[in-house]
């Protein structure tokens, strides 16, 4: 069965008055129905970008400059502006960091999820309504039909979380991207959230990219991974073998750096340095100067390979094929 | 020995009613003055040399504990003591207690060069005179890992990583004993946070520091702490030893608070929530604040609120199951 979507050699660029930035450059992945991607990487690693750019939603300076995005057979990439519109909110939504980004303050929750459906769907208004109320039910809002008249003001960050979150599923999309939506909540929101999206995506066998700095967060929730760094997917791969047996030196920095686990040890290993700016990216590997296996080779870009079972983009890999 | 100590401090924040509240009051309408307890009968020490880590969600009043710790704000309530002498009365004198703050953006004065930063407040307190500003602050500069010749440059040209280092450097500059850290690596990637996390052991092995660590991340807490005091709705509920709250925690909030955290080794878990939210500290529930939270409340929990009480060696816990 085809992916649900494919992306090939993505390169996103962004016009700086420093010069040219490629923030995503040559992102290749793919998801599948009821499966859940994974899609990590630090601050500047092109991650967001690459979220947007599969949504169309890059503004000027930035544009998309080459590469192919197939949603369900069709090539999303100089797509009329008209038919994209007809694609999100119906068959591919988001979910952003900032739930304030999707809710307006000035238009109560009733009026914004029935606009939501009457956009897409010829439906009456009573019947989007109803449509509104299950869905406020399924994200977990408690007594949806008092809540429904109320404005986003009148919400706590984690119940404005959940109704961004039930209008992005309202439409029962095949493709959900979210964007580090449960970032600024607390752990035990957090959970919730992370315990009603798991429900929703097993319920509707949507699609889930999810887009995280949070290695922990991903180890819970998807099937795959795929680790972003300067613009580039470094590794690729089945959730458990990238985060149990890292093949990539960026993605072992990455776990070893995450506290929790080395509860035991008193010093962090550290990756040295800092993650480069990609308006003055050295050639080859990016992460090269960071590198403790480093060596001259590493000047030329390396591919990315397939190791057994998984894409990685390094020289001397911590796996062998 | 005991470096800090909240006796019962209470900090309560009241927002005053504005005109058009009070003109409406005198009219006869309902209007009363809305006040918080953003922290409420707060009582531990922290040991000289000793790493506590306040943990707690956002709105249980763990900043506002930061703050009253450095000065910053002044207890409604209750008293916090600076080896042995009031907090209150020793202000002027230079200060051996410093707080780091969270955004590295924000509390760095956009307008100074970085040695202005780091060198006023040594000047100020007369720790050094004017000839020494160069030198010690390029000292201070390597100290925290960064190059000396960085002194000249404004708070703009640094990353957020290299920006934490210069708060921590400022932090150090007046010779403190105690550094309060109030979310120092919350705003920073995972790979620049563990580099700033070493650096703070580092420097309290150096220095011998003193450290009140709020974070609401437990990992970094249980990295770094030896002693973690949990907070939710403005009181302790959990006080104890890092490695035993991790392993058996008392308190049912500190159970379901160390269950929701994602981890790595726990793989593609099935998510079971605890149930609701944090209730707004405007109007806390009755008794213990998490009884509607908890799945162990019984009818006393609405009624009264438990006290902190020692349920072992160094473990405090307020709970009404410890009683039975």
């Amino acid at each position: 069965m085809a992916p649900l979507l494919d992306v090939t050699n993505l390169v996103t660029e962004f016009a700086t008055r420093d010069g040219l930035l490629r923030a995503v450059d040559g992102v290749s992945l793919s998801v599948a129905r009821g499966e859940v991607l994974g899609l990590v990487g630090e601050s500047g690693s092109g991650k967001s970008v690459t979220g947007f750019s599969i949504l169309g939603l890059v503004d000027p300076p930035g544009r998309i400059a080459s590469g192919s995005v197939v949603f369900d057979g069709q090539e999303l990439i100089g797509l009329p502006e008209n038919r994209l519109r007809q694609l999100r909110g119906r068959r591919i939504a988001m979910v952003f960091q900032d739930p304030m980004m999707t809710l307006n303050p000035v238009l109560s929750i009733e009026t914004q999820m029935v606009e939501a459906v009457l956009a897409h769907q010829n439906a009456s208004k009573a019947a989007a309504r109803e449509r509104a109320l299950e869905m406020l039910g399924r994200v977990g809002i408690a007594s949806p039909a008092s809540r429904l008249a109320q404005y986003p003001h009148q919400f706590s960050g984690g119940m404005r979380q959940r109704v961004a979150i039930a209008i992005a599923l309202i439409n029962r999309p095949d493709l959900v991207i979210a964007d580090e939506p449960t970032t600024a909540l607390d752990v035990t929101v957090q959970g919730q959230i992370l315990f009603e999206m798991q429900k929703l995506v097993r319920e509707s066998g949507s699609a889930l990219i999810w887009i995280t700095h949070d290695l922990a967060v991903i180890a819970g929730l998807a099937d795959r991974v795929a680790v972003m760094y300067a613009g580039r997917i470094v590794e690729q791969g089945a959730a458990a073998e990238v985060l149990e047996l890292p093949a990539h030196p960026y993605t072992r920095g990455l776990l070893d750096s995450v506290p929790a686990n080395n509860a035991t040890s008193r010093r962090l290993k550290q990756i040295p340095g800092m993650t480069p700016s990609l308006l003055r990216l050295a050639p080859g590997c990016a992460f090269r100067e960071r590198c403790e296996r480093a060596a001259e080779r590493c000047i030329d870009m390396p591919e990315l390979k397939l190791h057994g079972a998984r894409h990685v983009r390094c020289h001397f890999p911590l796996v062998s094929a | 020995m005991t470096l800090l100590e909240f006796r019962a401090i209470s900090k309560h924040f009241t927002r005053r009613l504005d005109a058009i509240e009070r003109f409406a009051r005198r009219l006869g309408a309902d209007v009363t003055e809305t006040s918080v307890r953003a922290v409420d009968r707060v009582t531990f020490a922290v040991a000289k040399g000793e790493v506590v880590g306040l943990v707690g969600e956002s709105g249980c009043g763990k900043s506002t504990l930061g703050r009253l710790a450095c000065g910053l704000l002044d207890a409604s309530e209750g008293e916090v003591t600076f080896a042995g002498a009031a907090l209150a009365t020793q202000r002027g004198v230079v200060r051996p207690i410093q707080m780091i703050f969270q955004d590295p953006f924000a509390s760095l004065n956009p307008r100074m060069r970085v040695a202005d930063i780091v060198g006023e407040a040594p000047r100020a307190h007369g720790l050094i005179d004017r000839s020494q500003v160069v030198g010690y602050v390029a000292d201070l500069l390597q100290q925290v890992g960064l190059d000396a010749a960085y002194a000249r440059r404004f708070p703009h040209q640094f990353s957020g990583g290299q920006r934490a280092r210069i708060s921590i450097a400022r932090a150090l500059a007046v010779k403190p004993e105690f550094l309060v850290c109030d979310e120092a690596v919350a705003a920073l990637d995972v790979s620049i946070q563990a580099q700033v996390l070493n650096l703070f052991m580092d420097l309290r092995e150096q220095l011998g520091l003193t450290y009140l660590f709020i974070s609401h991340d437990l990992g970094v807490v249980r990295h770094l702490s030896d002693r973690v005091v949990v907070m939710y709705l403005g009181r302790v509920v959990e006080i104890a030893p890092t490695a035993e709250l991790f392993a058996v925690p008392n308190h049912p909030y500190t159970q379901a608070l160390l269950d929701e955290v994602p981890r790595i080794d726990r793989r593609k878990r099935k998510f079971v929530p605890i149930k609701g939210e944090i209730a707004s500290p405007l109007a806390p529930p009755s008794g213990c604040h998490f009884h509607p939270r908890c799945p162990h409340a019984m009818p006393r929990c609405s009624e009264a609120a438990p006290v902190l009480r020692e349920i072992a060696a160094g473990r405090w816990s307020a709970c009404f199951l410890n009683e039975r």
